[in-house]
């Protein structure tokens, strides 16, 4: 019954909701766990392979068996991806051990997870979002990721599966938790805090920050708050989100939910809670007497880490630019904010669009080309003169702007000039007598509409039969006239 | 019929290499005085004939081409049975490990047949070497040779048993608070534990991982020195594992202790010592003495505290690594509707019940709430037995004490699980501090049953440790 | 002096080290386990909070190795020695919970 609610909608902005009952104003604070996968050649404690896929249990050795005798031994590639996060991040990197948890299940080979517990390599972060936002960060460890189970018989769900297959290729892989603190409000930042971190995950190397492959995971911890309120409600951590919608739908429903439990003067019980994608709610995990006591303690088969002070200067100093400081760059020479650029960025077409402008390219142009036109494979490989030249092209008027974009998606796969295209396509600029004389046989034909044109005052109309006479004289040119010339010669004609 | 057994495997491996008798024959022997023998004694787990065979074999094929067999060629040695054998089952006196065949070789093991020697099989011990009489064996206790009727110690009771019953000359064993030491005492041999992280724990099945350390069994103090040379050395695959080079522990062995200082610890020589191996251990600093060494008594008070801390290490550590015997990956399985009720069912079915008390002794000592008060006090008391050690090792070389507070004892006579602790008292400090110790054989009790004395050195003085021992194993003959 | 462990103590670790006991197996190592924690006492009682733990023997840090791929067990022989096994995998009965 708890796990109903009802159906008002989320406010405004999304951080908050509002009881349709009494009007009260409940704040919606999350702080996400994100594990990503760090893009090492092998295991966090052994040489066996570190890859996605595959066929089962090939990927396997002693040590991500559990087997008896074995012994894990540190991966140096692994603790420097972490440190790069870290220094990403604004984190101190700082003396670190790790630690077991132990608890039972059939994924884990050891039967106890090796993680970092009151010690983590990197602490007091932050991650700028696009809208210019800091969202805290309290820690990213280090930890090894389990094996999968595989549910048979049943409908291959956990619930009511006869069986599970375990296979061992995932146990051990580098994994970095990400702790954020609780200052995200609602879906829309949450999903933007993910969607950003994921960019500097992949800017830095460290991970190829794919939610679909689960080498990104994201857990959510979500609470509500009357607005205004200073103390925090009590949380509910949100497991099995698996893609940044999902993320989104999950918290509003929590919330919601959360909401409903609170104003029908009942509490919310901090537990785990499972998102169940396929009808949109989220389910009690373990009950409380199942809870876990994980007895942590120090892993004993391991030795303290503590970085090398010229080490994490040498890591840091070859960072490349951050997504916060490329967008801010990008958006400097653009001519816009910070936040209108963060496609551009988060594609890794920044550099791109930077060298053309660099070449004398329209800045408003290039901008729009990339995050319209460029959301394609090859995009990366483009050559920013030639991008230049055909952005040069269409604002000197040899090409429409429906002409640009052919001729871009075009140089995208054949690699060829956009003079050379344009031209093989027979996209030569039309002229004005052209132009002028393809009106007259529209406006001719279409007289009644014309007149009205002519005597619209009201904007919304007039508008309406701009689109409508633009549309017939691009159909009489087979596309080629200009849109914002049409629109330009219907204005002064009607004027004059 | 039996020209090389009881031999010293430094004798055996000379006359191997020159060629005065073939490795095949020289196991050969062995395996008739196993075969022989070791039924009423129980010393083996299993005996691998057939692969020893091909291993003396390919030793004396190396010889005939030329090659250099390594120091220990055609040495005979018995594995505790908690040391991983490629194909070869791995059972660590357990149940739950019926059946499982390691996929690979503990890098011990490696060392050794690279150094030439002959795996004759795998010995009994205490399941999961968590014992002090070798009587917890899912395959029944080992017998004392030198007394049928009482233990060998334990938990390496078997490798001691079988040295000291002469079915090798030599043997590895595993000591997490005195399992080498102990059962080398109580039988009658040498028994080494060296300083942790002077041996690779790879492919040891772990108990305590910050204790575990894999050390000899041999008749002679030299053959302790030969073994130790052979499987001392950094191991990349241990990140525990100390990365010095190791010294020639064969070449000082005649250093003698004239000048050495040697201290008798106070805390480890008094009450709870029975009589007469106190007397032995008189003898033996008298005999320490009489060499050339300044004798001193000493007092390192922590040690006291060195039970009770090891008692909430030790299980704590052993209740998370053998958290991995769940019916999942490998050995038994217990069938159950559930994976919960099939771990449950396997783990019940498959512990005795010295496992389970351990692992549920160590599970509170880990568990919230108790973290702090236990297992956390425990390690602090390290610090503090190390502290105290240090502060020893300012005025002297070497301590001493004895091994065992007893002479082997009778089946059955220690079923109060904490009055079997209390046998590990003496061996349990140095486990915690991590420092080399070792046990001589210096006589006999008033029951005719061999005493140890236990001599214990800072980390990586094994040199200092062998030659001190050396002396003793000279002296013994004489004084007893 | 109160025990230092209870039965249902017991019966609780037991249950975390996914053992099941029978009722004279909980009064047994209640008693057991009451000893040897009461032998502990002395350590218990010690105030040595400024006295830092000691985790490792020798005091090793920064052990790591190259991210360099190794061998990796033959599925085959690793499987044989598995109690059950279905296409490639571990096979165990059905998991009633979620993952922690």
């Amino acid at each position: 019954m708890t796990d109903e609610r009802s159906g008002e909608s989320v406010e405004g902005d999304g951080t908050t909701l509002r009881s349709p009952t009494t009007g009260d104003v409940w704040e919606i604070v999350v702080g996400l766990e994100v594990h990503a996968e760090l893009a090492t050649a092998t295991k966090l404690f052994s040489a066996a392979p570190n890859v996605f896929g595959g066929e089962p249990n090939r990927n396997i050795d002693p040590v991500s068996l559990g087997l008896p005798g074995s012994l894990p031994v540190l991966n140096h590639r692994a603790v420097e991806l972490a440190m790069r996060v870290g220094l990403a991040l604004g984190c101190e990197v700082r003396p670190c051990v790790f630690a077991r948890k132990n608890y039972f299940y059939p994924d884990m080979p050891k039967d106890f997870q090796i993680s970092q517990f009151d010690l983590p390599l990197n602490v007091d972060g932050q991650l700028e979002l696009p809208s210019g936002q800091i969202a805290g960060i309290e820690r990213a460890h280090l930890e090894e990721d389990t094996g999968k189970n595989m549910h048979v018989g049943g409908d291959g769900r956990i619930h009511g599966a006869e069986a599970s297959l375990v296979d061992y290729n995932r146990a051990g892989v580098p994994l970095i938790e990400i702790v954020g603190r609780p200052d995200l409000r609602g879906a829309e930042q949450a999903r933007q805090y993910v969607a950003e971190l994921r960019s500097v995950l992949v800017a830095v190397g460290a991970s190829d920050g794919k939610m679909e492959e689960g080498s990104l995971r994201v857990d959510a911890n979500v609470s509500v708050r009357p607005l205004g309120d200073p103390e925090l409600g009590t949380r509910c951590e949100i497991k099995n989100v698996n893609s940044l919608r999902s993320l989104g739908r999950a918290i509003d429903y929590e919330a919601r939910r959360q909401v409903d439990l609170l104003e029908a003067g009942e509490r919310v019980a901090q537990e785990t809670r499972h998102w169940d994608d396929a009808n949109g709610r989220t389910r009690s995990g373990r009950s409380k007497e199942q809870a876990e006591d994980y007895r942590y303690f120090p892993e004993p088969d391991l030795v303290p880490l503590d970085p090398d002070p010229a080490w994490v200067e040498a890591v840091r100093a070859a960072l490349p630019p951050l997504p916060a400081e490329r967008r801010r760059r990008l958006a400097d020479a653009g001519g816009v904010a910070p936040a209108a650029v963060a496609l551009h960025v988060e594609r890794g077409l920044d550099a791109l669009a930077l060298a053309a402008m660099a070449a004398g390219a329209d800045p408003a142009r290039v901008l729009n080309h990339v995050e319209h036109n460029l959301a394609v494979d090859g995009a990366h490989d483009l050559d920013a003169g030639a991008f230049a030249e055909l952005v040069a092209m269409e604002t000197g008027g040899e090409l429409t702007a429906t002409q640009a974009k052919q001729v871009l998606a075009d140089m995208v796969t054949s690699g060829r000039s956009a003079r050379d295209i344009a031209s093989e396509r027979g996209f030569e600029a039309m002229d004005t007598s052209e132009l002028d004389s393809a009106l007259d046989a529209v406006i001719a034909e279409f007289a009644d509409d014309w007149a009205a044109f002519c005597a619209a005052d009201d904007p919304g109309k007039r508008k309406k039969l701009t689109g409508f006479f633009t549309g017939k004289v691009m159909a009489a040119t087979q596309g080629r006239a200009d849109g914002r010339a049409v629109g330009e010669a219907l204005t002064r004609r009607a004027a004059g | 019929m039996t020209d090389w057994v009881g031999r010293s495997a430094a004798d055996i491996a000379a006359a191997v290499r020159s060629g005065e008798v073939t490795a095949r024959s020289v196991v050969d022997e062995h395996l008739a005085v196993i075969d022989a023998g070791d039924g009423p004694i129980n010393a083996f787990n299993l005996v691998t004939a057939d692969a020893a065979r091909q291993s003396a074999d390919a030793v004396d094929a190396t010889i005939a081409a030329g090659g250099d067999p390594g120091p220990l060629a055609g040495v005979p040695v018995a594995l505790k049975d908690n040391l991983c054998t490629r194909g070869i089952p791995t059972t660590c006196s357990s149940r739950i490990l019926e059946g499982w065949r390691p996929p690979y070789d503990a890098t011990v093991v490696q060392l050794l047949a690279s150094a030439g020697a002959v795996s004759v099989g795998k010995t009994n011990l205490d399941e999961f070497a968590m014992g002090s009489s070798t009587e917890n064996s899912a395959f029944g206790p080992t017998r004392n040779p030198r007394d049928p009727s009482r233990v060998p110690g334990g938990s390496s009771g078997g490798s001691a048993a079988a040295v000291a019953a002469g079915f090798t000359p030599v043997a590895l064993g595993s000591d997490t608070g005195g399992s080498i030491r102990q059962p080398a005492a109580l039988c009658g041999v040498v028994g080494l534990k060296p300083t942790y992280g002077l041996v690779s724990r790879y492919g040891l099945v772990a108990f305590a991982s910050s204790l575990d350390q894999i050390g000899p069994f041999s008749a002679t103090v030299a053959d302790a020195a030969l073994m130790l040379g052979v499987i001392a050395g950094h191991d990349p695959a241990d990140s525990t594992s100390i990365p010095e080079p190791v010294p020639s522990y064969t070449e000082s062995l005649s250093a003698g202790v004239a000048g050495l200082r040697v201290g008798v610890v106070r805390e480890l020589t008094g009450e709870g010592i029975a009589p007469d191996v106190a007397a032995r251990v008189n003898a033996a600093v008298a005999a320490l003495s009489a060499a050339g060494a300044e004798v001193t008594e000493v007092s390192v008070p922590a040690v006291t505290y060195g039970l009770s801390a090891y008692y909430l290490i030790a299980p704590a550590e052993a209740s998370s690594n053998l958290a991995r015997y769940d019916g999942v990956r490998f050995g038994l399985r217990v069938d159950a509707p559930t994976t919960d009720a099939m771990m449950t069912a396997t783990r019940t079915a498959g512990f005795g019940a010295e496992v389970k008390r351990r692992i549920m002794l160590g599970t509170y000592a880990l568990s919230t709430g108790y973290y702090d008060a236990y297992y956390g006090k425990a390690q602090r008391v390290r610090t503090l037995i190390a502290r105290d050690f240090a502060a020893a090792y300012d005025t002297v070389d070497v301590l001493v004490s004895p091994t065992s507070p007893t002479t082997a004892f009778a089946f059955g006579a220690k079923a109060d699980p904490l009055s079997m602790y209390l046998n590990d008292v003496c061996t349990i400090p140095s486990n915690l501090a991590g420092h080399p110790a070792i046990s001589v054989p210096f006589g006999t009790g008033d029951d005719a049953m061999p005493v140890g004395v236990q001599l214990m050195a800072p980390a990586l003085a094994e040199t200092t440790l062998l030659s001190a021992a050396a002396v003793l194993e000279a002296a013994s003959g004489v004084a007893s | 002096m109160t025990s230092r462990i209870t039965a249902d103590d017991v019966v609780h670790v037991a249950r975390l080290a996914r053992l099941s006991l029978t009722d004279d197996e909980v009064t047994t190592f209640t008693d057991q386990l009451a000893a040897v924690l009461d032998h502990a006492a002395d350590v218990e009682a010690l105030s040595i909070d400024d006295v830092p733990p000691m985790i490792h023997p020798w005091p090793l840090r920064n052990v790591m190795r190259p991210d360099e791929v190794g061998a990796t067990l033959d599925r085959d022989e690793v499987l044989a020695h598995a109690p059950a096994t279905e296409e490639g995998q571990f096979r165990v009965p059905a998991i009633l919970g979620d993952e922690p």
